[in-house]
């Protein structure tokens, strides 16, 4: 420090910096050498610290960060974390694989843990289809209504996550194919037509009474097989039922048109290829759960 | 009012010293005093002491299931006990409340008589006086502590030494022990922790607080205050001219000197310059030299300088609580006047009724049942196989009291709705009856449908929910969606 910085400041008799701001002088105190030690002290502990721990980075051509004598590695805690919850789960895990369906549903703590891990497995898996809570789009069945293609117990959504739906890789898939009556020319455009107004009437819309007669006959012939005299629709065959208010790919004219021209045939794949017993399991209660279990 | 200048009673400035950067501590050697305000400090420390490691160990009843102990926070459990309080997460804001009422508090104290809660209440101030309490009990007051200090390590120094460490140590343990009681049960802590089966936790924190009290009030002491504490500093903000502080009077001291027995006392100060003020200061200041950062405001040099004024037979008061402005103006001629009441002192006590007052208000209205209606909101509705629109909800049921109850639940307001809860029946009148565990959180599943006449848009409607047994109604308005405008 120069000498002409020496001012004193007169009642304490302190040096000041030689700061001043409005008359009013900074002391320049000392530090209590304590805190001085302390400072010492933490220099000499990160130097420990970066012996034990691992500390330096990777530095172009060190090859790896250095490792540290206490050998600790976030990686490899992560790791372990991943482990001791997977053998924790595996616990309930085992549980859910030897009860039953039925068993998991009543039973309050397989419940709650079938209902978390289906969650969370649905939302990785199935919610890109069927949308957050099982709400469906368009082409996609909502799973939270009462309507099912398939099946809405417990054993058959099973199956059907298991086998998946026209998931030809799987011979026990469940299969069914609508023709396409207009693309392969099974029927004219005006019998389409016809057999579109029949379709719609069958759930109370108002159509062309004529052309739903005419439709009436043709829907006996081509349609009724698989979807029911009454269009009520077979589950074994996948059929939708046509009287209700639910139309998986819409149920305007145009909709329907589109479906009896082309035939839609949609495809969910098989679970079973890529998930394990007990995430199945868990994802059946789980969509049993969300409004339309049966 | 007229206005006078504040002077600082200045001691002639000492010769400059070499300065070094860094300074070695002082060793303080505060002396024993005796006076009303030792005695004071000597029921304040008692009760302080006394309430910290005492308050533990109070039950109170609450019931089955519940902790009996009346002040605990209960982390695992997630609550927090104040004996008739019972506080669950979501309402921590009563804990900012009391945290914001301190505060305040803290600021009206200071504004109106300095330092108090430094002087008498803090933590440091009253772990240091046990400690020092400690230390005269085995190396004896001032003089001998500091005689003992400048002797060669002899067998009489060391067990003195040894045993006011030992004494030390202990308070520590029981202190950081203590700690822990506050959030476990006391006595099953207690036992526990002992044979080592407590939580890990637990023992973190007792070493911890064994070793912070330990160094804090044994070794650190006044440089806690000076150096590591925040408050000296705020103080400064806080306390104004007006505020009653422990201030040596220098209208009456000024010009010090000794004075034997027989002298006049004309033309000359009442301060007999005996340094006995400086002696009993634990924070080994000199409160001549005017209001300093360093000073607790524990009011020692009152009794210290009052002994020594009856002695030489002058009126004790020398050193006493007195304000800035008032020994200005007597130092001038003028008449003294104190102003307790100022605009912040009485906004702070405003403010401390007002908050006050809401949170007397807030715990005597809360309830001890909530109901929380959270909307599914994926899917926002389905439509049903009929055309009917049904809505999900998770309905969450929060029982705060102690007795296990069952609610009635209805839902009404749109024409046609139903209700279903998941897992239960309804009665033949459309009730719902669901259970509320006590002091438990407990959800259901709830599904409303609305045919589809009269369902479109945002619509709202009423889940009505009563007690059974008590007859206490809960509304609660939710809204239900429907495709359309
Ligand atoms: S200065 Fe801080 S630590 Fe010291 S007595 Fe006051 S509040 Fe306590
Ligand atoms: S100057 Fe007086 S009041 Fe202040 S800390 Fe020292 S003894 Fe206590």
């Amino acid at each position: 420090m120069s000498e002409h910085h020496k001012d004193i400041d007169q009642p304490t008799g302190v040096e000041t910096t030689g700061h001043e701001w409005d008359g009013i002088k900074e002391l320049n105190n000392p530090l209590p050498r304590w805190w001085l030690y302390i400072w010492y002290g933490t220099i000499a502990f990160s130097i420990g610290y970066m012996v034990v721990m691992p500390a330096i980075p990777a530095l172009p051509g060190l090859g790896t960060n250095t490792r540290g004598l206490a050998g600790q590695s976030d990686r490899i805690a992560v790791a372990e974390q991943v482990e001791s919850l997977r053998a924790q789960r595996s616990a309930s895990g085992s549980a859910l694989l030897t009860a039953s369906l039925e068993e998991i549903e009543t039973d309050r703590e397989l419940q709650q843990f079938a209902m978390a891990s289906g969650e969370s497995a649905f939302g990785d898996n199935c919610a890109t289809c069927h949308g957050a809570g099982g709400r469906g789009a368009k082409g996609y069945p909502t799973l939270a209504d009462d309507a099912w293609l398939w099946s809405g117990t417990l054993e058959g959504i099973q199956y059907t996550l298991q086998h998946g739906i026209r998931h030809e890789e799987d011979p026990e898939t469940r299969f069914s194919l609508m023709p396409a009556f207009g693309r392969d020319r099974l029927l004219e455009r005006q019998q389409i037509d016809d057999v579109v107004n029949h379709v719609l009437s069958l759930s109370g819309r108002e159509v062309d009474e004529a052309a739903s007669s005419r439709g009436a006959d043709i829907f006996a012939a081509q349609c009724a097989s698989c979807h029911g005299a009454n269009g009520t629709g077979d589950r074994t065959v996948g059929a939708p039922n046509l009287t209700d208010d639910i139309w998986v790919f819409g149920g305007e004219y145009r909709d329907v048109y589109n479906t009896v021209y082309n035939a839609r045939n949609a495809h969910m794949p098989a679970w079973g290829e890529r998930l394990d017993e007990a995430t199945i399991k868990s994802l059946a209660v789980y969509v049993h759960s969300l409004g339309g279990g049966e | 009012m007229s206005r006078v200048t504040l002077i600082t009673p200045k001691s002639p400035p000492p010769a400059p010293p070499p300065q070094d950067l860094y300074a070695k501590r002082k060793q303080i050697y505060p002396k024993l005093a005796h006076g009303k305000f030792r005695t004071v400090k000597w029921l304040a420390m008692a009760g302080m002491l006394g309430i910290y490691y005492l308050v533990p160990w109070l039950r109170w009843d609450r019931g089955t299931g519940v902790p009996d102990q009346a002040v605990l926070a209960d982390f695992a459990g997630e609550r927090f006990f104040f004996f008739g309080i019972e506080i669950w997460p979501q309402e921590a804001y009563y804990l900012a409340g009391l945290m914001i009422l301190a505060a305040l508090g803290l600021f009206l104290v200071t504004s109106l008589f300095g330092r108090v809660w430094c002087g008498y209440a803090c933590p440091q101030t009253v772990w240091t006086d046990l400690y020092i309490w400690v230390e005269r009990a085995f190396e004896g007051d001032r003089a001998a502590r500091m005689r003992l200090d400048a002797k060669p390590m002899s067998f009489n120094k060391a067990w003195r030494k040894v045993g006011k460490h030992a004494v030390w140590l202990l308070i520590a343990f029981v202190t950081g022990g203590a700690f822990i009681l506050y959030f476990h049960d006391a006595q099953m802590i207690a036992q526990t922790f002992f044979i080592g089966e407590a939580p890990l936790s637990a023992y973190w924190f007792a070493a911890i607080l064994t070793f912070t009290t330990y160094a804090l009030a044994g070794t650190m002491r006044e440089q806690v205050c000076t150096y590591l504490c925040p408050w000296p500093r705020i103080q400064a903000a806080l306390t104004d001219e007006h505020a009653l502080n422990v201030t040596y009077r220098y209208d009456r001291g000024e010009p010090r000197g000794p004075h034997r027995k027989g002298e006049s006392w004309e033309g000359r100060g009442d301060c007999i310059d005996c340094k006995q003020c400086v002696q009993v200061c634990p924070m080994g200041i000199d409160i001549r030299d005017g209001a300093q950062l360093e000073c607790i405001h524990c009011a020692l040099c009152i009794d210290a300088c009052d002994e020594m004024m009856k002695k030489v037979e002058r009126p004790t008061g020398l050193i006493a609580y007195d304000t800035d402005i008032a020994v200005a103006r007597r130092a001038a001629g003028m008449r003294t006047q104190y102003r307790l009441i100022r605009a912040r002192t009485v906004l702070y006590a405003a403010l401390m009724v007002a908050i006050a007052a809401l949170m007397a208000w807030g715990l005597l209205n809360r309830g001890t049942f909530e109901v929380n209606v959270l909307k599914d909101r994926s899917p926002p509705y389905v439509r049903l196989s009929d055309g009917d629109i049904r809505n999900g909800y998770t309905l969450k049921l929060v029982n705060k009291s102690g007795e296990a109850r069952e609610m009635s639940l209805e839902a009404n307001g749109i024409d046609g709705l139903q209700l279903e809860v998941i897992g239960l029946e309804a009665t033949e009148a459309g009730r719902i009856f669901l259970p509320v565990a006590a002091h438990g959180v407990d959800r259901y599943r709830i599904f409303v449908t609305v045919p589809q006449e009269t369902a479109g848009g945002r619509d709202h409607f009423t889940l009505l929910l009563q007690d059974t047994a008590t007859g206490e109604l809960h509304g609660n308005r939710t809204s239900f969606m429907a495709p359309g405008d």
